[in-house]
Formats: C-alpha cells, sequence, structure tokens
C-alpha cells in the first residue's frame, strides 16, 4: 500500500499522482510508439480503430460519466465530424487546417443541441438524443450537396508531413498522437472548475447549484465539448473507413459508444481504453464464440445483438463500474495482502430514489 | 373525402403507437422507469402470434389470447427477475438495462424464428368495406376497434377491481401503499405483465399490416413520442398521444411535396423534439413532472 504524504494543496490535482505513475505512463507510450516495429499491418489497423473508439469514448465519458447526462444519439456527432472533414478535405482545405474546423463545428453543433435540451433530465433526455440521432442520420441521407446521400461520399487521402494516410503505420502515429492529446485535453478539462462542476451536477443537481453552479450553462458545455471530442474522433474514422456512407452513423453504432463506456467503466477515462480494446475486438469475440456453438446457432445472423444485449445486461447488473472497476479491485487485493475484505465493494443496499415532487 | 380517409389510416396506425405508449405510460407511473425494450416485447409478440396461429394452426381469437397471456407472464418474470435487480440505481443503468434486454429479445427472435419476413392468417386480411365512399379496411377497423375494447377494459380495471386500485395507490406512492398492506413489489411485477400484455396486443393487431419480422421492433422508437406528447404519465394521453402522431405521420406522408423529402419517416421524432422543447409537460399532465433548470 502506497501512502502519499502531501504537503502542497497543488499536489491533489497533479496529473501524476506519483512517481510510479509517471513510470509506468511514459512506459506505456513508449510501447505503444514501438508498436510498428513488432506488429504488421492488420493489428495497426485494428489498434488505429481502437484509438479512434477511445477518443469517442472520451466524449460520451465526459458527457455521461462525468455529467450523468444520457446520449442515445452521439453517432450524430461522429456523422457530423467525419462529412465535415470529408467535405473540407474534398474542397481542398489541407489537413491541418481541416481538423480544428471539424473540432469547432462540432463543439458548436454540440451547443446547438445542448442549448434546447438542457431542461429535460434522465429519461427524457435519454429520448430526446434518440430522436435526435434519428433525424441526424436521415439528415446524412437526404443532404445530398454536402453528404452524397446514399451514393456515399469518398474521403480524400491527402499528404500530411509528406506521407501518405494509406501508409498504416503513419495512421497509427496520428491517431496515436491524437489519442494523447485528447487523453491530456480531457484529464485537464475535468481537474479544472469546469470539469468539478460537470462531476457535482452528475452527484446532485440540486447540491451543485447551491453551490453557484449554473446548471444550463454547464450542461450545454457539456454536451459541446463532447461533441467535439467525437467530431474529431469522426475526422479519424472518416480516413479509417475511406468512404462514407450514412447508414454507419445509425443506432446501433449510438449503442456501441455507450456499450463502450458501460463495459470500460463509467465516469473513469481509463475506461474508454478498457472499453475501446474490448469493443474493438468484440468482432473476433464473437467469432470466436461462433466457432465454440454449435454450427445450428453459431451460424444465426442474430447472435451478435444476442450476445451485445447480453454483455451489456451482464455489466450493468453485476459489475456497474466496469473493466476499470475490476481492475480497480484486483489492484486493491494485491496492496492489502493479506488483509484484503471481501466486504470492501460488497453491494450496497439502495432504494428507489423518487424524482417527483 | 381524402382528408377523411387519411385521418381514419392515421388513427389505426396511431392506435398501434398508443398502445405501445400506454406500456411505457403504466411502468413509467409505477416505477419512474421507462422500458426501451417496449417495442421488442411487442415484437416477440407478434413472432408467438405467428407460432401459434400461423404454424400451430390454433384459430385466431384462442391464438390471440393465449399470445397475450404468455407474453403477460414474460413480462411478469422479467421485472421479477432482472429490472428488479436495478431499482435505486441513476436513471442511465436503467435505461442501457433495458436496451441491452430489447437487443437480447431480437436476437433471440431472430435465431429462433430466423431473419425472414413471416404472416399468418387473420378472419381480417384482405376485407375491406365502403361507407359513404370511404374504404375502410378490416385490419385498419380491427386495430381501432381492439384499442377501444382495451381501452375500456383496461379503465374498468385501473377503476373498479381491487389489484386496480392497489397499482393507482403504489404509483402515487410507493411507502405508503406498502405501508397499507399492499405488496409493492407484486404489483410492480404485475403492472410490468399488464405492459407487456398490451404490448402483445398491439403486436398481434400490427401483424396483417406490417408482416412479422424483427425490425417491427423500432415502433417502440416512435412510441416514446406518442408517450411524451401525451404528457408522460397520462393514459388517456398516451392513446391520444398516439393517435396524433399518426395522422401526423399520414399527413407528412401525403403533403410531402410541400414540406420536405422524406418528412414522412421522421415527423414523429420532430414532433417529439418539439414537444419537448415547447411544452415539455405534454397535453394531458396534471402536474409537472419534468423538472426545469
Amino acid at each position: 500500500m502506497r501512502f502519499i504524504f502531501k504537503t502542497k494543496y497543488s499536489q491533489d490535482i497533479n496529473i501524476a499522482k506519483h512517481n510510479g505513475d509517471r513510470f509506468w505512463y511514459s512506459l506505456l507510450i513508449l510501447i505503444m510508439a514501438a508498436l510498428p516495429l513488432v506488429l504488421d499491418d492488420f493489428y495497426l489497423g485494428e489498434i488505429s480503430y481502437i484509438c479512434i473508439l477511445s477518443i469517442a469514448g472520451i466524449g460520451l465519458m465526459i458527457l455521461s460519466g462525468y455529467t450523468g447526462l444520457a446520449s442515445l444519439g452521439h453517432a450524430a456527432f461522429l456523422g457530423v465530424g467525419a462529412y465535415t472533414h470529408a467535405f473540407l478535405l474534398t474542397n481542398g482545405i489541407p489537413f491541418y487546417a481541416s481538423i480544428p474546423i471539424v473540432i469547432v463545428v462540432s463543439f458548436l453543433v454540440g451547443a446547438a443541441i445542448g442549448i434546447p435540451i438542457l431542461r429535460l433530465t434522465g429519461m427524457y433526455l435519454a429520448i430526446a438524443t434518440l430522436a435526435l440521432g434519428f433525424i441526424a442520420e436521415h439528415v446524412f441521407i437526404k443532404w445530398e450537396h454536402f453528404t452524397g446521400g446514399n451514393r456515399g461520399l469518398p474521403v480524400p487521402q491527402p499528404e500530411f508531413l509528406g506521407m501518405s494516410f494509406y501508409d498504416s503505420v503513419f495512421f497509427y502515429y496520428v491517431c496515436l498522437v491524437f489519442l494523447i492529446a485528447a487523453m491530456f485535453a480531457a484529464i485537464n478539462i475535468l481537474r479544472s472548475p469546469t470539469g468539478r462542476a460537470f462531476v457535482a451536477i452528475r452527484d446532485s443537481e440540486i447540491a451543485a447549484q447551491s453551490l453557484g453552479v449554473n446548471l444550463g450553462l454547464y450542461k450545454a458545455l457539456s454536451f459541446a465539448i463532447s461533441g467535439a471530442f467525437t467530431g474529431l474522433a469522426g475526422a479519424l474514422l472518416a480516413h479509417y473507413i475511406g468512404y462514407l456512407a450514412p447508414d454507419i452513423f445509425n443506432i446501433f453504432l449510438s449503442l456501441t459508444l455507450l456499450l463502450l463506456i458501460v463495459v470500460g467503466g463509467m465516469g473513469s477515462l481509463h475506461g474508454t481504453v478498457f472499453g475501446a480494446i474490448f469493443v474493438g475486438f468484440l468482432p473476433q469475440l464473437i467469432a470466436i464464440c461462433r466457432d465454440y456453438l454449435p454450427s445450428s446457432i453459431g451460424s444465426q445472423p442474430g447472435l451478435e445483438p444476442m450476445l451485445f444485449g447480453l454483455i451489456l445486461v451482464f455489466f450493468i447488473l453485476y459489475e456497474p463500474l466496469g473493466i476499470y472497476g475490476r481492475w480497480m479491485k484486483i489492484k486493491l487485493f494485491f496492496e492489502l495482502f493479506p488483509t484484503y475484505k471481501r466486504q470492501t465493494f460488497k453491494k450496497q443496499k439502495v432504494f428507489t430514489k423518487s424524482d417527483r415532487v | 373525402m381524402q382528408l377523411i380517409q387519411l385521418l381514419i389510416d392515421g388513427i389505426a396506425s396511431g392506435c398501434i403507437y398508443g398502445l405501445v405508449a400506454l406500456g411505457f405510460v403504466l411502468i413509467y407511473k409505477a416505477t419512474e422507469t421507462i422500458n426501451f425494450a417496449q417495442g421488442d416485447i411487442l415484437m416477440l409478440g407478434a413472432f408467438v402470434a405467428y407460432s401459434l396461429i400461423g404454424i400451430l394452426g390454433m384459430d385466431y381469437l384462442t391464438g390471440f389470447a393465449l399470445t397475450v397471456l404468455i407474453i403477460a407472464v414474460f413480462g411478469f418474470f422479467l421485472d421479477a427477475v432482472v429490472v428488479r435487480q436495478i431499482i435505486g440505481q441513476p436513471a442511465f443503468a436503467t435505461v442501457m438495462l433495458t436496451i441491452g434486454l430489447g437487443f437480447i429479445f431480437r436476437g433471440f427472435a431472430s435465431i429462433y424464428w430466423g431473419t425472414d419476413i413471416f404472416s399468418f392468417s387473420t378472419p381480417f386480411s384482405g376485407k375491406i368495406t365502403e361507407f359513404n365512399g370511404l374504404i375502410i379496411s378490416y385490419v385498419n377497423l380491427s386495430i381501432i376497434v381492439g384499442t377501444a375494447i382495451l381501452m375500456s377494459a383496461l379503465y374498468f380495471f385501473f377503476t373498479f377491481s381491487k389489484i386496480g386500485v392497489a397499482m393507482r395507490a403504489s404509483s402515487e406512492n410507493q411507502l405508503a401503499a406498502y405501508y397499507m398492506g399492499i405488496p409493492v413489489k407484486f404489483i410492480f411485477s404485475l403492472i410490468w405483465s399488464i405492459s407487456a400484455g398490451v404490448a402483445a396486443v398491439a403486436g398481434v393487431l400490427l401483424a396483417p399490416i406490417t408482416l412479422v419480422d424483427t425490425s417491427i421492433s423500432l415502433i417502440g422508437l416512435k412510441a416514446f413520442a406518442a408517450a411524451v406528447l401525451g404528457g408522460f404519465g397520462s393514459i388517456p394521453g398516451a392513446i391520444v398521444g398516439g393517435i396524433i402522431i399518426g395522422i401526423v405521420e399520414q399527413l407528412c406522408g401525403t403533403y410531402e411535396n410541400y414540406l420536405f423529402e422524406g418528412v414522412r419517416e421522421i415527423s414523429a421524432y420532430l414532433v417529439l423534439i418539439l414537444t419537448l422543447i415547447i411544452y415539455p409537460r405534454g397535453l394531458f399532465s396534471d402536474k409537472a413532472e419534468v423538472k426545469k433548470v
């Protein structure tokens, strides 16, 4: 067990709590940077996809995990980012200029969506975002001038820093750099007064309001920031898939993002990466399941949604803190060995809390 | 005359939305949770009816009644075994849980019944009646009449039966109801079972129009619009909201040229968003249940 002796107030908000953190995270970044030396193109592509998912996950995590606002239509932001990026690149705007524009556009779209549905809470917000997701998908189909409609929109792969996006090693590094930057930005947002306000809103709106948090402003801000991260992920996703069709950004993608943050662990940035790894390898996992099941069940197309649902239900019921929560428990077990008590993480009895007045 | 024709078609499809919305409302009133799997339960109802009537060759009415019974029992145990565990968790957890359950149902249906489109014969299929130049199909008529019968049955159940009154009491105030000796847990499971049964009725009534496949579960999402428009928490509101949504959809489909292309598919969601922005209480809500910031 490690005890941190704090001598300064600023230690409370340090990014790295102690030298162990610094060492392990630096090592992780070094290993990630060295991966192209050992892995072939296929695995690099998979890991790039996981990085993109993680960035989108950070966006949704800020909204759902830290501000407590559910969004069932987050694929819309991915779509906004992807289409804006592809549109700008097609019109000859270079990559380094397009990305900031995408971030600003998705930020503004997030704010524009956030402001009218601010006054909704809980269930109503979930329903409203679900409806917005459908409307957005429809807009992607019908606004042909901008999105190419059902024909789809090829994504130009321009040169950037003299390298091509077709090069999987280069694309991997681009995704990795953006993931690290996004993670760093998210950590800094969350330890600033803004992030503290988000967490306060999640834990109790009434308490937050009493402490002077402007609920409307911060909820809209949360939506906008979340939109910006997800839009960035959308821009990278556009490069990854190479050809945009409106049915990519459907409700299933929104729910996959939700699965990502639930499985990873609500309310932790580590969770987004764990969740992204899980979701990224889910198709392979399902393929393995198919092999082990009897062929009459294994060959069914319905297996995928079924496993998807089972995983979701399993995590909600038995491990609400997700993979990261499980990791914390294992870590604590070894730190406290041999005095670990089973009761530490016993599920507490909770009762219905009424929102009615 | 064309307008009246449209209205009748709209009312018929609106009744289906209303019935699904009614399921949301019953559960929401009692437990303050929303069942996102309502549309998938409707789908299960349609599939079970197909198995009983289409494959086993049962009489339509017997098959109908048995389907509703099976799905109602299923709904009871769904609450008693799974959903009850989540009580007290944040709203987000319930949303995710019911979405996950919906996926499981859909996956199960496509594994068990397959992904083809099925149909079964009903006494109403293909028959129409003419009235003053209006063409009314028996299927639409069966939906409207079925909804009316179900609504009056529910009305009498909630007003005059002991269990119905106990349900209203539990919805009003759980703790007080518990102190009065009402078995609140059991009552809640019973409400889930009624709500699932209503969804099954909607599924069987809908089957002749849309045929039976896994995609009909999407109706559950449009029914949200009906429930919100009617003011979540009001039973007549759900039906009226459903009928309004149905009519709006028909009108948008016919006058698409004057509006914009593809307005029909998203009209329900547009109504939903507009209601939430302009008048989030809904038409029939007796008290302001939506907190304002």
